[in-house]
């Protein structure tokens, strides 16, 4: 049986971790490469980067980071942040990122992902969707860091990014992020309802039990979070054993 | 000293495929291992990995625009018998055929076809992506200090239904099996990478590089 996973996701700028709150204030929190192996030894079931300052200038260090830590832990990693074209996919990932995550590009233009799918295949393919409730039941896509509406509509976007090729949706809350209040379940559920790929729910996790209700209301394939896990309140193994007790099927190691 | 050859073609992640051999090298006395598109470096290895990433036809294609490579890795697997270990398309392309996309002929080494993964579950996500436990279906050196129960790391949305039965070496459950391990004789594949399996991958590399079929 396949099991739910539990992705902890290392923001990146100029090489070092970061954890932004509502992505403003930022927390150094170490080497990128150290905290993989960290997690690696931890049983974590996938990692995610995401480079938060992107630009044209830092692209060598994000490269960098991706080719040590996949010479440091095997196990599968996602690369995302100032993804434009295939051709960053690929550079991507033969530094050796399994899957690259696509932002602002795709909500752009949506044709990208089909250009990166028919190249490398849908399944290292993901489409970041970072949405905003605009009214009860709808949310609005952001980009650029939450900080600039596009009037997309969350859910027929994530039924865009599907058919157009991406093998996953990265799914994160503006909302919720950084508030520890937990996932923002009913988007959360409509879009996992609305697509037939995996959903990773992003985006408020501040106790276990919020795991949880991500798989079990919000219908997620993974759950993502960040600063429960970079600051210690849970390990990787407390959270998949209260995982594993709620009912849902895990890795445990 | 042994020679392993990762066969490059442009397809994916070499990298850290590349990686992971090394270090079971290392551990195991496995030798050198060459990421390598020349033919001639193929002809004189003694064990062939075919990574693969992407759709089955620009995989094959891919394969194949490589001057002589393909020819060379068949002669050293059906001629000189290696050992040869294809990971995820690359195990899909030992297939009689792949029905992503267009119908696309693979090798030939195992019968069988690949096709979309339908979970008789609607609920259940494709790709089928993330850790999946194996059952063994039938014992084999590669699988030595491998059991029923260890999680792999699968993500892909086709996967190959196996002629013959004795050519399946373990499956998983996904709301119907899909195949994980294939192999006979010197060949085997596997639908999972290894290289991202962490302890139970790196111990199924470890295995391939010390196999003597």
């Amino acid at each position: 049986m396949l099991k739910s996973r539990i992705i902890p996701c290392l923001d990146v700028a100029d090489g070092r971790v970061v954890k932004g709150v509502n992505f403003v204030d930022l927390v150094d929190a170490g080497d990128p490469v150290d905290a993989a192996r960290a997690y690696d030894a931890a049983g974590a079931d996938e990692l995610c980067f995401l480079d938060i300052h992107a630009t044209h200038e830092n692209r060598g260090t994000m490269f960098d980071l991706v080719t040590r830590t996949a010479e440091t832990v095997f196990m599968p990693f996602t690369v995302g942040g100032g993804v434009r074209t295939h051709e960053d996919v690929r550079a991507l990932l033969l530094a050796g990122a399994d899957k690259v995550s696509f932002n602002s590009a795709a909500v752009a233009n949506p044709d990208v992902l089909t250009e990166a799918a028919l190249r490398f295949g849908s399944q290292c393919i993901v489409c970041a969707i970072d949405a905003k409730t605009v009214e009860p039941g709808r949310w609005e896509i952001f980009t650029h860091g939450g900080r600039r509406p596009t009037g997309v509509d969350a859910v027929e976007f994530a039924i865009t990014a599907a058919a157009k090729g991406a093998g996953e949706i990265l799914l994160t809350s503006m909302d919720r992020d950084g508030t520890k209040a937990g996932f923002n379940i009913p988007l959360t559920r409509a879009i996992a309802d609305a697509v037939d790929i995996p959903v990773i729910a992003s985006g408020g996790v501040g106790t276990l039990d919020h795991l949880v209700e991500g798989v079990t209301e919000g219908g997620a394939s993974a759950v993502l979070a960040a600063s429960i896990f970079h600051f210690g309140t849970y390990t990787i193994a407390e959270a998949k054993a209260h995982m594993a007790a709620a009912g849902i099927p895990m890795r445990l190691t | 000293m042994s020679l392993t050859a990762v066969l490059d073609y442009d397809s994916g992640n070499l990298h850290s495929a590349q990686k992971a051999f090394e270090r079971m090298s290392r551990e195991v006395g496995g030798g050198d291992v060459i990421v390598t598109s020349d033919p001639d470096v193929v002809a004189r290895a003694d064990r062939i990995v075919l990574p693969g990433d992407g759709a089955f036809p620009a995989c094959k294609r891919a394969l194949d625009a490589v001057p002589g490579l393909a020819d060379a890795m068949r002669e050293a697997v059906e001629v000189k018998g290696r050992p040869f270990l294809g990971i995820c398309v690359g195990m899909q392309m030992l297939a009689t055929r792949g029905h992503e996309y267009e119908l696309t002929d693979g090798f030939g080494w195992i019968e069988g076809e690949i096709t979309r993964i339908e979970p008789a579950d609607d609920a259940l996500k494709v790709p089928h992506m993330g850790w999946n436990d194996l059952v063994i279906d039938a014992p084999h050196p590669v699988l030595d200090g491998i059991a029923t129960g260890d999680h792999a790391y699968f993500v892909h949305g086709w996967a190959m239904r196996v002629a013959k039965p004795e050519e399946l070496l373990a499956h998983v459950d996904y709301a119907g099996n899909i195949t994980a391990i294939v192999g006979r004789d010197n060949i085997v594949g596997t639908q999972f990478h290894p290289e991202k399996s962490q302890a139970t991958g790196l111990r199924l590399i470890a295995n391939f590089l010390t196999w003597a079929p």
